[in-house]
């Protein structure tokens, strides 16, 4: 079967590596990755802990199928209690480490702990250790990973690692691999960082098994044929990647500008995937230089980028004249829309910066442009900013604070505080574009109503990717509804939200389900492991996840009330576009969703939910 | 009439001579639906799954039936998705 079987458990405090059994009771009940390793996370830890106490646990996990022949088999993820939000962690990436872990013989990385030194995780398939990082503390992800494959002369070994946002507190600090693919939100990397770990270099080379050989390449090639031949997975995101998104949620009018307070950015075909495509003056190029494609991946969505060489950021330093991981729509949005700033390459830097320094930009862009509206209103000055005018749309502000931030310096600080934290120290908390303290994705509210419900009911705070309903109230897939109406929005979120539960949790890319449904997902699983994994199996097990980790957050001490959203989606309304005039309306929706889920008016899973999920 | 065509992603290809931005201000004939328009550029209608008039969907079934009216913009992309 497609499981190693094998967990390393590194205990940080005591520098010692140590090898368990992975509990396969638990792995039948949880699947894998973001599933499994909740479960083992909230066995391990106190919910009340303090996210950056030594006695907080980070977990990298892998699921059953990353490492394998199935198509987009590259993601893993970190698992922790994040340090942005305080709430149940669990940030996804791509590229190649994951399945490299998967083939170095291992399931699951537990950390645990603090080191009283840096320290990196060093693995080649049997053998784990811990080297000390003095060497690289003080040093950006990309330093990092070229140092480390220098140092064990190994072109090969894939590193995750904290650059120094993650050494300095950024509170929305994320973790790095493979130089430009992130576990990048609700502060996973801050809390790597105060573990005094600064990296995970591995290399693998004893492969991944299935249960059955044959029925696993039949159900991969099927599916691989169906991705091929959907428009979406087989064209359009890897001609134009996600920033395909800037003009059609914009048109849609539900592109959030200037930090939220318009509906519609005048300004977004000059930042969107064509915008990317145009040839500059200076040297005939346009901005995208190449797709890129993570592990197994038949899609390759990703956008490979440079900056044109005569632009003000990288004019005067090569380093950032080279091609690296581009815009992608959310970055694009939160760096561009959320601040009112038009200039590409600008956001191209900045977002640049914060792979380089491991920290994530959509609520690094979105906190700036919490600070920008502070700014207008005179509540902060070019005094609390050391001289920097946030004016909308200052492109050099932008690229100077994505600086500022990686480094912890200056204002950038107080960027790295996160939009809560920042707007509640200066007295306007209502200007925190956020829920449970982690900043909105690109998508409106009030123009699409799914997502307000989805926002509210996150267990990692704003997120869209636990419930993608932009694919239906938006795109038709896999049917269209009206993103203006609340009706039935409440069945459509609970829908997506567990069957991507079990879509995160097989280790697979929730891209496949533009093209795939959970019928073409469960036959490649059940090829894989052992046992029977029907649909009915999968999606029972995505509403036992989003069940551990809602109450995983109510033992934290959130609560109901927690469950909501910013008062100027709720009470201002939309100025412009199909949605003018609406607000969300998340006071109808939530109730049919409490009742929906089987939890009380208040939103606790009832004794009689938890029974039936075997929680 | 004046109306606005967007033609956004791999469709820019379609847009008439003198289109900036993945966009034109084109004349139509008083009364000419969504699907007069798409004709009239040679747009194969298989490519056209997304289609917006002033931002609200317009539905493959109601293209031949959905007017234009003067000043609107009528937007269009082929499969597309991200997030």
């Amino acid at each position: 079967m497609s499981w190693a079987k094998r967990i390393l458990r590194v205990n940080l405090t005591a520098g010692t590596c140590k090898e368990e059994p992975l509990n396969m009771e638990w792995a039948n009940q949880y699947l894998g990755q973001r599933g499994l390793a909740t479960k083992y996370l909230t066995e391990e830890i106190d919910p009340k802990v303090d996210p950056l106490s030594p006695d907080n646990k980070m977990i990298i996990a892998t699921g059953p199928l990353t490492g394998t022949a199935a198509s987009t088999s590259a993601r893993w993820s970190v698992i922790t209690k994040g340090a942005l939000t305080g709430a149940i962690a669990c940030s996804n990436s791509g590229g190649f480490f994951g399945a490299e872990l998967k083939f170095a013989g291992w399931d699951m990385i537990i950390f645990e702990g603090k080191s009283p030194k840096p320290v990196y995780l060093l693995v080649q398939d049997d053998e784990a250790k811990l080297i000390d990082a003095s060497n690289y503390w003080g040093r950006s992800v990309w330093e990092t990973e070229k140092g480390l494959k220098a140092e064990h002369q190994d072109p090969q070994l894939r590193v995750a690692s904290i650059g120094v946002a993650g050494e300095v507190g950024v509170k929305y600090a994320g973790v790095i691999n493979d130089l430009h693919r992130a576990a990048g939100r609700s502060g996973v990397g801050t809390v790597m960082g105060s573990k005094n770990l600064k990296a995970i270099a591995v290399r693998g080379t004893l492969g991944v098994a299935v249960n059955d050989p044959e029925a696993f390449l039949k159900a991969t090639n099927e599916a691989k044929a169906v991705l091929a031949e959907n428009g979406v997975t087989g064209e359009g995101l890897s001609a134009l990647g996600t920033q395909v998104l800037m003009n059609v949620i914009n048109e849609s009018g539900a592109l959030p500008t200037r930090n939220h307070r318009d509906i519609q950015f005048e300004s977004a075909s000059d930042i969107s995937g064509e915008a990317m495509l145009e040839p500059r003056r200076s040297d005939g190029k346009p901005n995208l230089t190449r797709n890129g494609a993570c592990f197994g991946c038949t899609i390759a969505c990703g956008r490979i980028s440079t900056i044109d060489p005569t632009h003000y950021t990288v004019k005067d330093r090569e380093q950032y004249q080279m091609a690296s991981g581009g815009l992608e729509y959310e970055a694009a949005w939160a760096l561009g829309a959320a601040t009112g700033i038009k200039d590409i390459d600008a956001l191209t830097f900045a977002n640049f910066i914060c792979n380089e320094q491991g920290f994530d930009p959509i609520s690094f862009g979105a906190t700036v442009g919490a600070a920008m509206e502070l700014f207008e209103m005179g509540v902060i000055t070019t005094k609390e900013t050391d001289g920097l005018d946030l004016t909308w749309g200052n492109a050099e502000a932008l690229t100077t604070l994505a600086e500022l931030t990686g480094r912890g310096e200056g204002f950038g600080a107080e960027i790295g505080l996160g939009s809560k934290r920042l707007t509640e120290k200066y007295g306007h908390p209502e200007l925190s574009m956020s829920v449970k303290g982690q900043e909105f994705p690109a998508y409106d509210a009030r123009g699409i109503q799914g997502m307000g419900l989805t926002y509210a009911t996150s267990n990692r705070g704003a997120c869209h990717l636990r419930s993608y309903t932009v694919a239906s109230e938006i795109l038709g897939i896999p049917e269209k509804t009206d993103p203006l109406s609340s009706d039935g929005k409440a069945g459509l979120v609970i829908a997506f939200q567990d069957a991507t539960g079990a879509v995160d949790s097989a280790g697979l890319c929730v891209f496949t389900t533009f093209a795939w449904s959970m019928d073409n997902i469960a036959p490649q699983i059940d090829a894989a492991l052992e046992g029977d994994w029907s649909v009915e199996r999968l999606l029972e097990i995505g509403e036992r996840i989003w069940n551990l980790e809602r109450k995983f957050n109510m033992d934290a001490g959130f609560t109901g009330k927690d469950d909501t959203l910013p008062k100027r989606l709720l009470k201002d309304a939309a100025k412009t576009g199909p949605a003018k005039g609406k607000v969300s309306e998340l006071g109808k929706m939530l109730p049919e969703y409490y009742a929906l889920r089987g939890w009380t008016p208040d939103g606790v899973p009832t004794n009689e939910t938890l029974d039936r999920l075997v929680l | 009439m004046q109306i606005t065509l967007k033609l956004f992603a791999l469709l820019d290809r379609y847009l008439p001579d003198g289109a900036h931005k993945n966009q034109i201000n084109i004349t139509v004939a008083d009364g000419a639906t969504v699907m007069d328009v798409i004709q009239s550029v040679n747009l194969p209608a298989e490519h056209c799954h997304l289609v917006l008039v002033e931002g609200v969907y317009v539905a493959p079934s109601e293209r031949d039936s959905r007017v234009m009216n003067e000043g609107e913009a009528l937007a269009i992309w082929p499969p597309v998705a991200g997030g």
